[in-house]
């Protein structure tokens, strides 16, 4: 399952409907969503813009998958309002079902027709009577559109059970690209897909979409899926968006503690915050815009803190895990690093102590329990206001 | 789609509404006088022992010939798994028939229960057979590893798995019992069903045979009842994906010409008898039993029945189990339920329902082939219901919508996606309707049209008169067209189950 570029891109025609407006190609304003008496969506707000390529991301039950299927039109939205290229399609009293909205669906396992073959599937959207050439026709762009998604032309004779995992998932992109819809709409289709495969029919995927420049929403759980595919990322829990950024922007600078601590490994260690400097048992960190002064929780990527011979910080190797080529390291701090700020004396006294924390290293030889280290943290932490009950890692 | 299931819903309570109105209507003095007499009580013994005998009887033969053909190295256990679902292509007065010719003798409770246990094992074994093919090997392999031996494992580890296929075959066994009126008339020996038949033939529509029906509902409702708290809330599932892993077959050794034998045995009197003696008639009634002026009338009939009642049966299955499987709820489990209890009512109870209602409210429909093709209907829905039922599960929503996203409108996704991909499961329960419809005797009895002669009412009209060379054309045709039946029913069996 090689991907090469497809030699030849059919022409997309451009949307027969130009927004109004700007650039925003879908906007969702305060949609909510119960089934009977539980409330799936509690007020979610969403704007994509043409060409872009978001990600909504949430563990499983947050409700990413009901905005999927709103935005889709297989449901209704109870209140608030979605729009189209600046087209209202579903709320205040408007609805265009799924089928006039002209937008691509691929499912979670691609929801193949069983009883028609790979060639049929990708021609049932099409009509055969409306296209100039006609059957003629269809089955070349049925090709054509085998060849977008760097399947063998062949296989449009095959049964979907004929074919594997990706291959079916490719199959069913074809299917939805072979409308020209404006928006597709991804379904944790690679979720199915074994680890390897996933990379790669993700790449070819999101490959195909930004050539064929089309609008894409993708809704998974995996975060490292959703950081890789997207250009803008939605943080979906409990049925909100708790934020909505670049991938780059979520992951160093994620909104809340529970944001963090979803999108990758964090170290949360209690800080006195002041100014934009934050002191911990790490010593001092610098903030940018943090959120609070005094006692505040302190984030830290596992990557930010390096061992580092010249470091100044110490600690002691509590144990570790070795994965080949990296190994988690659980480490505790020593109870008397950074005593400057407590010495100072005035009055403050940094909070912690002591804390064990985890962080990845490449040479398990250096890592033996009981070693002790000299670390180094790299580059800004982010501030959370204390919580009420606090956990530490 | 809701509208329409429960309009069929309140349609398919017709016959338990006219059982407990009429008992109402009849008051309750006379209704007790009725009831509390010494033939009501001889009935009940006779229903209740032939119960209490054949159904352990059955549920021996069947699940110990599914674990046999399933489990263990069982030489030819692929022959030997269709040869024990075989019987079940031979309707049960067919046999009784068969036997009485064997043995002219043949009167009470044991040869009733004779026969009723060779004709009705089958309902154990398939599901039974169904069930073990599923089971995960691993849990037994599990138990194995937890030390128990290859007994302990079967009484503790399989045997409370097969709980369910089970109780389920027993209670299908049973109510053949109580619905039995052929196999049973024929041997003379008295159960509510062929009381009720003798009643509705001297005084047509009178309070004694109407009371009789309500004590053989109240029987039937009990049996539901005790299935459903035997059968529990317990799921057997597999727990985690992939495949399943092949199951080990336990060797037999020198077991195995003793259970050879004795599978010899149970096919021969299950099957061989019957059908050894309906050809032995055969050549001796020569070829004027053939008579084309009264033969091929009664098969046209028949298949024109089976046709048009399986058509009919699945159209009317079909909201329901769209309801039951898309939008699942209370409501429409009520709604199958209604059904299901509907189903489990004797032939004969929905036969004197229809004739009452009919006579009283629409006279001018008593004894049309509409009625009679209704209560075929409201017999056999449940079998159409089950097929639709998995066939739509192949038919996920998910399909529908992507049809939608592809632009095509709701009806248009419905007909090319849900409608064509449900059409095999419709079709193999239209067939296993039909073959219920052609060996259908009690309510065509009561129902039938006048002139109408069907395979199984000139089977029994013939051999009520001793004629057993002229009933044998007719046994062989019900018994040909069951076969092909027989065998779908036993490879869906194995699919539902998900092999």
């Amino acid at each position: 399952m090689t991907e090469h570029s497809p030699s030849a891109l059919p022409a997309f025609r451009v949307a027969p409907s130009v927004a109004p407006t700007t650039n925003t190609h879908l906007e969702i304003a305060g949609v909510t969503k119960n089934f009977g008496s539980q409330s799936v969506l509690k007020g979610v707000d969403l704007s994509v813009a043409k060409g872009g390529t978001t990600a909504i991301v949430g563990p499983s039950g947050s409700g990413k998958t009901t905005l999927l299927r709103l935005i889709a039109g297989f449901e209704h939205p109870d209140t608030g309002s979605i729009s189209l290229s600046g087209f209202p399609v579903a709320g205040n009293g408007v609805w265009i079902p799924a089928h006039k909205r002209h937008v691509g669906y691929v499912a979670q396992d691609g929801a193949l027709f069983p009883h028609l073959t790979v060639g049929q599937n990708i021609a049932f959207g099409l009509n055969a009577g409306k296209i100039d050439g006609g059957r003629r026709a269809v089955n070349a762009r049925v090709s054509d559109l085998l060849e977008m998604v760097s399947l063998d032309a062949a296989m449009a004779k095959r049964r979907p059970h004929q074919l594997s995992g990706g291959q079916q998932q490719r199959v069913a992109l074809a299917r939805a690209l072979a409308r020209e819809p404006e928006l597709m709409l991804l379904d944790e289709p690679f979720s199915a897909l074994d680890a390897g495969l996933r990379v790669a029919t993700r790449r070819a995927v999101a490959k195909v979409l930004s050539e064929a420049g089309v609008t894409t929403i993708l809704v998974t759980h995996d975060q490292a899926e959703a950081l890789s595919f997207a250009d803008q990322v939605a943080i979906m829990r409990a049925g909100k968006l708790a934020q909505i950024g670049n991938p780059f922007v979520v992951y160093t600078r994620p909104a809340d503690r529970a944001t963090a601590e979803f999108l990758g490994d964090a170290v949360i260690l209690d800080a006195w915050m002041e100014g934009s400097l934050a002191t911990c048992s790490l010593g001092g960190v610098p903030v940018r815009r943090p959120p609070a002064q005094g006692r505040v929780q302190l984030m830290l990527r596992p990557e930010q803190i390096r061992i580092a011979p010249d470091g100044p910080i110490r600690g002691v190797v509590v144990d570790t895990d070795y994965f080949g080529p990296e190994t988690t390291v659980r480490i505790k701090l020593a109870e008397s690093n950074a005593p400057h700020r407590a010495a100072s004396g005035n009055g403050h006294r940094y909070p912690g102590g002591g804390e064990v924390i985890t962080i990845r290293h490449w040479n398990a030889s250096i890592t033996k329990p009981g070693t002790e280290l000299c670390l180094r943290v790299v580059g800004e932490g982010v501030a959370f206001p204390q919580e009420r009950e606090h956990g530490q890692e | 789609m809701s509208l329409l299931a429960v309009l069929i819903a309140l349609f398919s309570l017709v016959p338990l509404g006219y059982v407990a109105y009429m008992t109402v209507a009849t008051g309750w003095d006379t209704a007790v006088e009725l009831i509390f007499r010494p033939r009501v009580g001889e009935l009940l013994l006779n229903t209740v022992m032939l119960t209490v005998i054949t159904v352990p009887l059955c549920l021996v033969l069947g699940a110990g010939g599914a674990w046999l053909v399933e489990r263990t190295t069982l030489r030819g256990h692929r022959w030997w798994a269709v040869a024990l679902a075989a019987p079940l292509a031979i309707p049960a007065f067919v046999n009784s028939y068969s036997w009485v010719s064997a043995v002219p003798s043949l009167e009470g409770i044991w040869s009733g229960v004779l026969i009723a246990t060779l004709s009705y094992f089958p309902l154990v074994y398939i599901p039974a057979a169904a069930a073990l093919g599923r089971l995960d090997p691993a849990i037994e392999q599990s138990a194995a590893s937890l030390g128990l031996g290859s007994w302990a494992v079967f009484f503790r580890v399989v045997l409370p798995q097969l709980r369910i296929a089970l109780t389920g075959g027993a209670l299908l066994v049973s109510l053949h019992l109580l619905a039995e009126y052929g196999a049973f008339a024929m041997i003379r020996f008295d159960t509510f069903t062929t009381a009720i038949m003798v009643q509705f033939q001297s005084t047509f529509n009178g309070t004694a045979g109407n009371m009789l029906a309500s004590v053989l509902v109240f029987l039937c409702l009990i049996l539901l009842l005790a299935e459903v708290k035997s059968r529990g809330t317990a799921r057997y599932a597999r727990i985690g994906s992939g495949a399943p892993a092949k199951a080990t077959r336990l060797p037999l050794r020198h077991y195995q010409l003793p259970a050879q034998l004795s599978l010899a045995a149970v096919t021969v009197l299950a099957f061989g008898v019957p059908v050894w003696f309906v050809l032995r008639w055969l050549i001796a009634g020569g070829s004027e039993v053939w008579a084309a002026d009264e033969f091929l009338p009664a098969l046209l009939q028949t298949l024109m029945y089976g046709a048009v009642g399986a058509a009919v049966t699945i159209v009317v299955a079909f909201p329901m189990a769209y309801l039951a499987v898309r939008r699942p709820s209370g409501f429409s489990k009520l709604l199958e339920l209604s059904n299901y209890v509907t189903s489990s009512l004797p032939g004969i109870v929905v036969g004197l329902a229809f004739v009452t209602v009919t006579i009283r409210a629409v006279p001018g429909i008593y004894q049309t082939a509409g009625v009679l093709v209704a209560a075929y209907v409201l017999l056999f829905l449940p079998r159409a219901l089950v097929n639709l039922r998995s066939g739509l599960a192949q038919a996920p929503k998910e399909l529908d919508e992507a049809a939608q996203s592809l632009g095509k409108a709701p009806l248009t996704s419905f007909v090319r996606v849900t409608l064509r991909l449900t059409a095999p499961a419709a079709a193999g329960g239209a067939a296993l309707v039909f073959l219920a419809i052609v060996n259908e005797l009690t309510a065509t009895l009561l129902l039938s049209p006048n002139g109408t002669r069907t395979l199984a009412t000139e089977f029994w009209s013939k051999s009520s008169e001793i004629d057993y060379s002229g009933a044998a054309p007719y046994a062989l045709l019900m018994i040909l067209l069951s076969a092909p039946m027989t065998y779908l029913l036993f490879q869906q069996s194995k699919k539902v189950a998900g092999q």
